[in-house]
Formats: C-alpha cells, sequence, structure tokens
C-alpha cells in the first residue's frame, strides 16, 4: 500500500524511516548510577586523554574552556590532559592521528564525538562501550552487540576483558567488571559533559534565577491581592462580612 | 514635570491610547488562568525578537558554516547558551500557550459574533507561526534541519503546474543549501516576523474593539451601569495589569527551570537529530517534525496517497478559520453545552495523541490511529454544523459567575 506513493515528496521518508539506525534494535544496558558532577567528569576527560583521544576529536570542546568549567588549571590541562603533538590550549580536542592515517587503518576516520552524546544519549554510548566481543572474522577481530560490523577496535580490552559473542569470557582484563563499568560510565559523563558544556553553569546559577523569580512573583501576588480587594467588595456587599463573620466563628 | 507631559500630549495621542487600552478599557471580571496566555504570548514574542536578535550577531547561513557557526554559540560565545536555550525553549512554550490560547477560545465561544474577526485574525498568527517556526528549524542546519527542508519544501511539488517551479523559488536552487539558509534567515528575522507582528498588533485592536468575552460566554456590555460602564467589569489598569505581572512571574520561573535544568526537554523541545551536521549522504532513520508540528504530520501520513495526504493536512490546517460560522448554537460558553464540552475535549486528546503518533516511525500499527485521529479531528468541525442545531443547553445566568 505504501508503495503505491508518489517518490517526489514522502518516496524519501519511508526509504529512509527502514534505514533505521541498527543501533536501536538492543535495549540499551543500564549504566551504573554514577552521580554526574565535576569529579566523574574530570576521571572521564582523564581516561578519555588516555584512552579516546588518539583517534577521536572533540573538536568542540575546547582545552580553556574545560579547564574553566571543571575547574582545573592551564598547568594541569596541559600536563595531564592535553596530548603532546599539536594540542593548542586555545584549541578543541584534536586526535594524535590524522585522517587520513585513520582512513587508512580503520577505513573511515574516528568520528568528532562533540556531540555524540546528545545525539545518541548516555545510555547508548555506555551499552556501546561495554558490547564489543571477539569476532574472528571481522578484519580488526572485534565487532559490537549494539553497533554490527564496527570500525572502531575494542581499545578498551586490557582493562574491560575480552569476551565471546555469547559473553564468555576469553581473557580477563586488568580491572574488575565493577571497576571497570564505572571508568567507562565517567567517560560517557565526560561525553556527555562535552556534548554541553554550559550544564555545570547552567546548575551553579539556575537556582538563584528561579529564586529570584520565585520572589517577584510572591511580591506581585500579594500586589494583586491588594488591588483587587475592592473588586471582592463590591462584588457583594454582604459576602465579604459573611467571610469575615465566618472566619471569627472558626476560630473561636 | 507635568508641562513636558502635557507637552508630549498635545503631540501626540498617548493619553488617550492610555486610557483606551488601559485604564477605560473594561474586562470582565472572571477571567480565568486560561486568560493569561495572551499577555504571556505578546511576553514570549518579544523575548524571541530579542533572543533572535543575539543569535543573528553569530549566525553564518552557508551550509559550509551554519552548523558550526550554531555549536560557535554554544561553546565559544559568553552566555551563547542561554540566548540559544531561550531562542529554541521559547518556541515549544509559544506552541504550548497557543494550544492554550485557542483551546480558551474554543471552550468559552470567544469565536462568536462579534469576535470572528479577532478569531480569524488570531488563528492566522498561529498558522504564521507554524511558517516562522519551519524557517528557524531548518537554520542550525543539523541533519535534522537538512532532511525536514528537502522534505517540506518537496511537498510544495504537489501543487499543480507551478509546484516544481515553487519548490525551486522555495529552495534558491535544485536542493537545500546555502540559497535556502539566506532566504529563509531574511524570511524568519524580517519578512515574515515584521507580518507576524502586525498581525499580532491587528489581533489586539481586534480585541479592544469588541472587548474580552469571558468563561461565562455572557455579554458584559449588556449590563452597564449609571456611568455607563460594565457592571461585570473591570478597568484592565491596575487590575488585570497587577494580575498579569503575577502571571508573569510564574510563567518566567517555569520557564528558567526548563532552560537552565532541561534544555532540551528529553528531546522533546531540541530533538537528538539535530545534534548531527547536515549531511545529504547520511539519511535519518525517520524525518519527523517537531511536536508542535507533528499531529498535521500525522495526518498527511493517515492517508496513502500523497495528494490526498497533503489535501487532508491543507483542510486540517484550514478548517479552524471557519469555527465562527460552524457553530449554530444560541450560547456561547462550554460551561453550558455539555455536548460541545464534550467533543472539544475528545478533539483536544486526538489532537495531542496524533502529535504523538506523528513523532513515531511509519509503522502499520500507527495507520489506524492516524486515520481514526484524523477522522475525529475533522469530524468534530464537520459535525459541529448539525449538532450545534440540535444539542441540549444548560440555562444561562444573567451576570457572571466569579
Ligand atoms: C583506534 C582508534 C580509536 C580509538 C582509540 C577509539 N575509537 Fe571510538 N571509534 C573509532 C572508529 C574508527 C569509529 C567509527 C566506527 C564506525 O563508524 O564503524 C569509532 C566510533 C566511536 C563512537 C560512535 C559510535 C556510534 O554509534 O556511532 C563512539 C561513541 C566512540 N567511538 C567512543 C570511543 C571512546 C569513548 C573511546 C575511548 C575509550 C574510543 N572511541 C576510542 C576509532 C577509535
Ligand atoms: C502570538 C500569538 C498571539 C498573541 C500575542 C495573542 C494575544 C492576545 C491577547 C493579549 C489577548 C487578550 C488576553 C487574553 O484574553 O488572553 C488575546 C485574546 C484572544 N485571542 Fe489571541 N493572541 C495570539 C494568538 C491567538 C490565536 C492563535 C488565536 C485563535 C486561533 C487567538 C484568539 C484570541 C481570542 C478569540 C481572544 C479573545 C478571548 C476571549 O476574550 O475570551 N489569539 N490574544
Amino acid at each position: 500500500m505504501r508503495k503505491t506513493l508518489p517518490r517526489a515528496a514522502l518516496g524519501p521518508l519511508f526509504a529512509l524511516a527502514t534505514a533505521a539506525h541498527a543501533a536501536v534494535m538492543t535495549p540499551p544496558v543500564a549504566p551504573p548510577s554514577v552521580p554526574f558532577t565535576k569529579a566523574t567528569v574530570i576521571a572521564g576527560a582523564k581516561f578519555f586523554a588516555d584512552h579516546c583521544s588518539a583517534c577521536h576529536a572533540v573538536s568542540n570542546l575546547r582545552y580553556k574552556r574545560m579547564g574553566a568549567d571543571l575547574g582545573l588549571s592551564k598547568a594541569v590541562i596541559t600536563k595531564s590532559f592535553m596530548k603532546p603533538g599539536g594540542a593548542n590550549y586555545l584549541k578543541g580536542m584534536r586526535p594524535a592521528m590524522t585522517q587520513a592515517e585513520a582512513k587508512k587503518w580503520f577505513g573511515l576516520p574516528a568520528p568528532n564525538l562533540s556531540h555524540m552524546a546528545r545525539a545518541l544519549g548516555p545510555r547508548f554510548l555506555y551499552t556501546y562501550l561495554t558490547s564489543f566481543y571477539w569476532d574472528p572474522k571481522r578484519p580488526s577481530g572485534w565487532n559490537n552487540h549494539v553497533f554490527p560490523n564496527v570500525a572502531m577496535p575494542y581499545i578498551l580490552a586490557p582493562w574491560g576483558g575480552i569476551y565471546t559473542k555469547n559473553g564468555k569470557l576469553l581473557v580477563p582484563g586488568r580491572e574488575t567488571p565493577a571497576v571497570f563499568d564505572r571508568h567507562v560510565a565517567d567517560v560517557v559523563a565526560f561525553l556527555r559533559y562535552a556534548s554541553d558544556p554550559s550544564v555545570f553553569e547552567r546548575r551553579a546559577i539556575g537556582r538563584y534565577v528561579i529564586g529570584a523569580f520565585v520572589i517577584l512573583s510572591i511580591l506581585a501576588y500579594l500586589l494583586k491581592k491588594d488591588y483587587w480587594r475592592d473588586v471582592h467588595d463590591k462584588e457583594a456587599p454582604g459576602g465579604a462580612q459573611k467571610g469575615a463573620t465566618a472566619k471569627s466563628a472558626r476560630k473561636g | 514635570m507635568s508641562k513636558v507631559v502635557d507637552w508630549f500630549n498635545a503631540r501626540f495621542p498617548a493619553r488617550e491610547m492610555m486610557r483606551e487600552h488601559m485604564t477605560e478599557y473594561y474586562a470582565p471580571k472572571n477571567f480565568n488562568i486560561l486568560y493569561y496566555t495572551g499577555s504571556l504570548l505578546l511576553l514570549m514574542i518579544v523575548l524571541q525578537l530579542l533572543s533572535g536578535f543575539f543569535l543573528m550577531a553569530h549566525y553564518v547561513p552557508t551550509s559550509q558554516d551554519a552548523y558550526n557557526s550554531v555549536q560557535g554559540i554554544m561553546y565559544d560565545t559568553k552566555w551563547g547558551w542561554l540566548v540559544r536555550y531561550m531562542h529554541v525553549d521559547g518556541v515549544s512554550l509559544i506552541f504550548i500557550l497557543l494550544y492554550l490560547h485557542i483551546g480558551r477560545g474554543l471552550l468559552y465561544g470567544s469565536y462568536r459574533s462579534p469576535r470572528e474577526l479577532l478569531w480569524v485574525i488570531g488563528y492566522l498568527i498561529y498558522v504564521l507561526m507554524m511558517g516562522e517556526a519551519f524557517f528557524g528549524y531548518i537554520l542550525p542546519f543539523g541533519n535534522l534541519s537538512y532532511w525536514a527542508g528537502q522534505v517540506i519544501t518537496s511537498i510544495i511539488h504537489a501543487v499543480p503546474i507551478i509546484g516544481p517551479g515553487l519548490t525551486t523559488l522555495a529552495r534558491g536552487g535544485p536542493g537545500v543549501g546555502t540559497a535556502t539558509l539566506e532566504r529563509f534567515l531574511a524570511l524568519h528575522a524580517v519578512l515574515w516576523f515584521l507580518i507576524l507582528a502586525a498581525c499580532i498588533g491587528l489581533h489586539i485592536l481586534a480585541l479592544h474593539k469588541v472587548g474580552s468575552n469571558n468563561p461565562d460566554g455572557i455579554e458584559i456590555k449588556d449590563h452597564k451601569g449609571p456611568d455607563g460602564t460594565p457592571l461585570d467589569g473591570i478597568p484592565f489598569h491596575p487590575y488585570y495589569t497587577v494580575k498579569d505581572i503575577f502571571g508573569v512571574g510564574v510563567f518566567l520561573t517555569l520557564f528558567a527551570a526548563i532552560i537552565f535544568y532541561a534544555p532540551t526537554m528529553h528531546g522533546v523541545f531540541l530533538e537528538r537529530t539535530t545534534f548531527f551536521r547536515a549531511n545529504p549522504m547520511v539519511s535519518l532513520p525517520d524525518v519527523t517534525p517537531p511536536w508542535y508540528l507533528a499531529p498535521y504530520y500525522a495526518m498527511l501520513r493517515a492517508v496513502p496517497n500523497k495528494y490526498e495526504g497533503i489535501a487532508l493536512m491543507v483542510a486540517a490546517v484550514v478548517v479552524p478559520f471557519f469555527m465562527p460560522w460552524l457553530d449554530r448554537c444560541k450560547v456561547r460558553s462550554s460551561r453550558y453545552r455539555p455536548v460541545y464540552r464534550f467533543m472539544i475535549l475528545l478533539m483536544a486528546v486526538t489532537f495531542f495523541t496524533l502529535a504523538y503518533v506523528g513523532e513515531q516511525p511509519p509503522l502499520p500499527k500507527y495507520f489506524l490511529i492516524e486515520r481514526l485521529g484524523a477522522t475525529i479531528y475533522l469530524g468534530f468541525y464537520l459535525l459541529l454544523p448539525i449538532i450545534s442545531r440540535f444539542e441540549p443547553t444548560r440555562p444561562v445566568p444573567e451576570r457572571v459567575r466569579s
């Protein structure tokens, strides 16, 4: 029935609909509940700088901005977060590898992760990062439950361990599953921050702004009540009195 | 001081305008919470203009740089995120207010004589606002913007004879690109906005000519006191100005809560797919409109034939214009019309169900809902002339209740 649609307008639409992102097929695993705080984001940023920024850019997030948001000094940022080789304090996070190199090694450049958390959602990112398995049929040796035939090698294997498709542990990782899951959750927290860097600033001032508007509302309400008193009085000359007696009666 | 004021008033009708529109404009005293929506819409239009001004100062309307210029506002511009979230979330809040405002008009029969023109101008504002939102939606040039622009401009293709020419004119070329962004920006920020603002001015003038309706649907001008002012009316200023300031306070509290703590409203106010750069090579799983336009989109999909679908959608958008002439009942307010009240509630539930369905991928399980929804929505308007002639009504009081 749908096929009868002329292509011009709706044709592309329904074609798109069938090409749904393969990722949506498996329900995301719930990340362990880690508080989304500056501390977890800093831990995640460190982890990201060590393991991910070899390939991935976070080009919209400048190191300077990150330092300001997370309360880190330029010295700390330069020492622990910026990788040698072209990283600029005033610029966004760039991968150590060039796009051409990435293309040669993985078939495609690793995507810029600036907006990834907003686009895919933190739950999906967590699931993606914990769903890699060993697949000898793939050229890289890796596959992913929620991203079939993924081009990214599982660089976290030394920490998280190597599993088969059925979930059998082949080689245990350096970290216990609990510790590893926390680390992954930290990275996801960092990516969440990177996709929405105003988050700490917003939270810090939000309550004052809301407080100011609440006070304004209360004052406006009192003013309104005062002005409207004569409307209600005029309404029912006996009514206002009746209200008053009822009140005093209840008090008595 | 008073000399300066007198000098000014001798040369400009400020005092007369103040009297006519504020201190001697009598409004019914029994307004309820739905009557805050008008003043809040005025506030929101001004806020959109302000935040839009700051956005435009940083925006680059080219297919190459549009996406990054908007991200620059979010990442690198001081208070840029505040301005952008105000503007983006403001749109959703405007549509929430518009739906409450229109719903209020339907509930209390505010479209009835002598307020037909007020209703028609108001509904025109709503239709213009849909266009305004669409143009704005394309500007950040995320992947959703690109595909939405592509799909919507191709709907114009269906117009007989001139359709293909119109599509090219709207896009400024064969596809959505820099030329499209440039003309959409010019429309969004200048021409369309000016028309919208002018219509809002006409709306207020028309309102003050005929006077406000009220939840009881009783004409307050029918009961005047010895001084010639309506017995159930109170001067807009100071009574409703102080009341509206209170409404503004509560509304801004909610607005701030959204901006500061849930700016994307879990992907409803700012969709996920807008966070990918526009890319003609990467098609999206589904191009769905934002929630406030989704009901019409669901109706478009309800029929398999493209032309019939578009006709149905256009009918759904246009038919409320005729509301003043479709309703034949003698009583205005739904407070005294139980059947009409039920019909409105059913129509409202249907409308928002369609909004939900319109956001879902086009799966067979939704076709039935889409069709049923479109039938109920259009059925409301088409059956009203008959039902309103025979429906039972309750006795209407002489004077407004408070
Ligand atoms: C060896 C290079 C390399 C490293 C190191 C690497 N990635 Fe990737 N990553 C890739 C490539 C290549 C892709 C593209 C996968 C594809 O499209 O098939 C990718 C894709 C992704 C995606 C997108 C998934 C999607 O659904 O689109 C995310 C998220 C991601 N990587 C996160 C990370 C994180 C977090 C780390 C650090 C723990 C990391 N990557 C380390 C190469 C790498
Ligand atoms: C941005 C858009 C709009 C603005 C700024 C606006 C503004 C206002 C204001 C200030 C009032 C008086 C206060 C009130 O009654 O709430 C009003 C009343 C009214 N508006 Fe609007 N309006 C808008 C859109 C609409 C739309 C879309 C419709 C209908 C389809 C509409 C129909 C009416 C009607 C019928 C009244 C009189 C209501 C009554 O007296 O019961 N307006 N509008």
